[in-house]
């Protein structure tokens, strides 16, 4: 079979197998940005510190990004409620606090009310309309959205509330760039976060069962996963990672309101979609580059005020999604007649 | 909507019905039952896309904006008279839909919804960005407002033009484009469908609907339209609406129309939950039961029951 | 005489249509069973029946223990080793790791077992951290039957391994079978549109026939019976 070659691969062909993989537009564009960041960073102390802040903020977009992209790939649904699920549990860690607790300690228990909560929901909610059709779940989901928001305001009112604040006001000064704790914090949790979910899905057993199950619900039947089981212990890990999500972003935001996460829940669904949806390491660094390309854009270009931070997300998106329908890291599915 | 004998006369019913209701209805009610009638507008357009090209929105609420704010500036600059600025709507958001249903094409599923869903939260900003000729978060103010009867008789007048002509455009020719767009898109290219033209047109149409239903919407909120009314919420609306609608069926989307036009304001009475947002409570569970009990929506449930009623005389033979 | 599992008037239905009538068989512990059939004759959904990935009703029998409403996840932990058409190969994954998930329902290290089925299977080794979708055909079905045996099965359910394969693979694949059966003594009851190679390998072999069992007997005699060679040996 005759191909043609096009520059670029025959380029790429003559490279060492291990930079063969980096040549791509996609990794050779993010090695650009990132050149570009630690340059900018370099030359102007103003530059760095905004990075550093966007970074922070992206690695929350981050978060709730792959807390979406768990449940897309295992129920190919788009969880509307995740936004409003991370807020009550947010509520709840309030509360906590409220009854005495300190604020780390509050912190860990509300990531186990978190779990519980996500079992809970796929279990009654979702797990009945599961076969029948997506748009179904769908609508669930947005059901669940508004009847969080409800009881939420219910129980706690649409008031402020004021929490503690996880990280000191302290702002060290590097060579005469400061970064705020409250950053660097925020950074250090989401990242943390991320990794340990990721060590528990690639190395565990359990890790390894629930992709079996996400991936081929029927082959893993055969080897005797519990599919059922697994998806509802995924909507479990999603909503921690929301609450993670949920508990960065209300310090950044000074104040506790039912609103909380719907800006957070929409940069989320742009950075899954920027990452492909079906790829957890997207839906991450999609979060990460939103975070910071908003921040500078916010800072360096007059035009696009705060108004125009949501609509200039979804400009990119677009553009992006138009460009590579799939995502900048899915691959494009093959769909059969 | 299959031209049949039964269906027929169920519509010259519901016609009837609807033309004389205002008589029966106080002021107030005729409002609510208005704002049923924007809805079915609105959802009557989502279903063309979505129920009939297999396309899915979640932005419809941008087209209602765009429609809005469209009859609200052309009565405050030109005191045009209000049914035009309803026709200005469906134009201008008929080109929209079309722009829109563009990019559309290279998007399928999920990522067609998400990138519609961008709409519906970036249209709303827009005001307050150029907030001289839009009005900024204050809004715009008509020149004009009508009463509640005004508003029925136009809304539901509106719906039932809007109906008749969405059963003339799908009975023939483009339906069954679209059908077979929706059923398998592959097929249709090799039976000599034109994708691009047929996908686009039902954007366009779609988006149409919910122009004039956005203008009749402002309308409703005495001529005032605001950013808030159109945020994310009203396009979750309209979507909701149309699952409980279900697909394909007159007496669906007059059921998914009432279920939102009127469940917000009815729960707001329940007594269980008492305070002011005891309503969202009882509404998303509603919704939440709504689609458990029947994920097809209300037009599988009757496709349900009539399945039932014909299988019932087969099984009565001896 | 009692087998190892034991099929009495099965039924089962996709739908309206029904595509198992009453299928009876038996395998006997330790041995080769074989499963011939035209297509659309039932011969996958008899093995979907056993391991509950289809609804079925009658009389199925385990190692004593009656399947009744099991599904897969259960059967599986029973010790029945399902490799479906298509292989349920993880496409996804690793090697290694569908390996590893061929031992889900185990406790403890598998490092023992994937020793073991490594001497049949060498090659895997090499290709451990290899995407298991990037193999060709005939390795992703060596690779579902070594996923397989790591479980440690009372009762290997083979789905057609020969199908979509070259003829040197096929016979690669059925002497590894063959081995397999006669050095660790494991249960196969096997699914095959090619009658020829089936007869070969299985000591005895049923025929189904829309939803039924036609003929059954020992392999020899089969190949023998005078409508079996017209319709499923072709001479």
């Amino acid at each position: 079979m005759a191909t043609v070659e096009t520059r670029p691969a025959r380029l790429r062909r003559d490279l060492p197998q291990w930079l063969r993989a980096l040549v791509r537009p996609v990794p050779l564009g993010l090695a650009a940005a990132c050149v570009f960041l630690v340059v900018g960073s370099l030359l102007s102390n103003d530059f760095a510190q905004q990075t550093v802040a966007g970074l922070a903020q992206g690695t929350i977009f981050g978060s709730l990004a792959l807390a979406l992209v768990l449940i897309y790939r295992a129920t190919e649904v788009i969880n509307f409620a995740q936004g409003e699920m991370a807020m009550a549990t947010t509520y709840v860690a309030y509360q906590l606090i409220s009854w005495g607790l300190s604020y780390w300690e509050a912190f860990f228990a509300t990531l186990v009310v978190a779990f519980v909560f996500g079992v809970v929901v796929q279990v009654v909610f979702i797990r009945p309309v599961q076969h029948t059709s997506v748009i179904a779940v769908v609508i669930v989901t947005v059901g669940l959205f508004i009847l969080i928001d409800g009881l939420v305001t219910w129980k706690w009112g649409a008031d402020l509330k004021f929490m503690p604040a996880p990280f000191g006001k302290t702002v060290y000064h590097v060579g005469g760039v400061a970064f705020a704790q409250q950053d660097l914090g925020t950074l250090l949790v989401s990242v943390l976060s991320v990794l340990l979910l990721w060590a528990l899905f690639r190395f565990t057993k359990l890790g390894l069962a629930m992709r079996a199950a996400a991936l081929r619900p029927a082959s893993a039947r055969l080897v005797g996963v519990r599919v059922d089981r697994m998806l509802a212990i995924g909507w479990g890990f999603a909503a921690v990672l929301g609450a993670v999500a949920g508990l960065m972003a209300e310090p950044a935001q000074y104040v506790l309101q039912p609103s909380l996460m719907q800006p957070i829940l929409l940069y989320a669904f742009a950075a899954a979609v920027l990452g492909g949806l079906e790829s957890p390491a997207g839906a991450v660094v999609g979060g990460i580059a939103l975070g910071v390309f908003l921040n500078l854009v916010g800072q360096y270009v007059g035009f696009v005020t705060s108004e125009l931070r949501l609509p200039f997300a979804f400009a990119v998106l677009l553009v992006v999604l138009l460009v590579k329908p799939a995502g900048l890291f899915g691959r494009a599915r093959v769909r059969r007649v | 909507m299959k031209p049949s004998a039964v269906g027929l006369a169920t519509t010259v019913v519901a016609g009837a019905v609807l033309a004389l209701l205002p008589f029966a209805l106080s002021s107030y009610h005729q409002g609510l039952a208005a704002q049923v009638g924007v809805y079915f507008i609105a959802i009557l357009g989502l279903n063309i896309l979505t129920g009939y090209s297999g396309q899915i929105s979640i932005g419809h609420g941008a087209f209602m904006a765009i429609g809005g704010y469209t009859t609200a500036i052309m009565s405050r600059d030109h005191r045009t008279n209000l049914i035009l600025t309803m026709l200005m709507a469906l134009a201008i958001c008929f080109v929209l839909g079309l722009v829109v249903g563009l990019p559309a094409l290279r998007l399928s599923g999920v990522y067609l919804a998400l990138a519609t869903f961008a709409l519906a939260v970036s249209v709303p900003q827009l005001p307050l960005k150029f907030s001289t000729f839009l009005g900024g978060s204050n809004g715009v103010q008509s020149a004009e407002t009508v009463t509640h009867r005004w508003l029925y008789g136009a809304s539901w007048t509106a719906a039932a033009i809007l109906f008749v002509l969405a059963w003339l455009l799908l009975r023939g020719r483009t339906g069954r484009a679209f059908r077979a767009i929706r059923d398998s898109e592959i097929a249709a290219t090799s039976s000599g469908v034109r994708l691009p033209i047929y996908k686009t047109l039902a954007f366009g149409v779609s988006a149409a609907y919910a122009g004039v239903a956005g203008s009749l919407y402002v309308l409703g909120t005495n001529g005032f339209a605001q950013p808030n009314e159109f945020g994310v919420l009203l396009s979750l609306q309209i979507l909701v609406g149309a699952a409980v609608a279900g697909l394909g069926s007159l007496w669906g989307v007059l059921a998914g129309a009432a279920f939102v036009g009127l469940l917000p304001t009815i729960s707001k009475d329940v007594p269980l939950v008492g305070s002011a947002h005891g309503q969202d409570v009882v509404f998303g569970l509603i919704v939440v039961l709504v689609m458990l009990l029947l994920p097809q929506g209300f037009a599988g449930f009757l496709a349900r029951l009539a399945r039932l009623r014909a299988a019932r005389p087969a099984s009565d033979r001896p | 005489m009692s087998g190892l599992l034991e099929l009495r008037d099965v039924e089962a239905h996709y739908g309206p249509v029904q595509a198992l009538r009453g299928v009876s068989l038996e395998v006997e512990e330790g041995t080769i069973v074989a499963v011939l059939g035209a297509n659309g004759a039932g011969k996958t959904t008899t093995l979907r029946a056993i391991s509950g990935t289809v609804r079925r009703t009658g009389e199925l029998r385990f190692a004593g223990q009656e399947l009744g409403r099991l599904g897969p996840e259960d059967t599986a932990r029973l010790g029945i080793a399902h490799v479906p058409e298509g292989r349920g190969t993880f496409a996804e994954l690793t090697v290694w790791e569908n390996l590893r998930l061929g031992a889900y329902t185990r406790r403890g290290s598998i490092r023992e077992d994937v020793q073991r089925v490594l001497a049949y299977f060498p090659w895997l080794d090499d290709r451990r951290h290899q995407e298991a979708g990037t193999l060709s055909g005939g390795e992703q079905q060596m690779l579902a039957l070594a996923r397989a045996f790591v479980a440690r099965p009372r009762l290997l359910l083979l789905d057609e391994p020969s199908l979509g394969l070259a003829p040197v693979l096929v016979t690669e694949i059925f002497r590894i079978i063959r081995e397999l059966n006669e050095r660790e003594g494991l249960t196969v009851l096997v699914v095959e549109q090619n009658a020829h190679i089936a007869l070969q390998l299985a000591a005895t072999a049923y025929v189904l026939e829309v939803g039924r069992v036609a003929l059954a007997g020992p392999s020899e005699e089969l190949r023998a019976h005078e409508s079996v060679r017209k319709s499923y040996l072709g001479y």
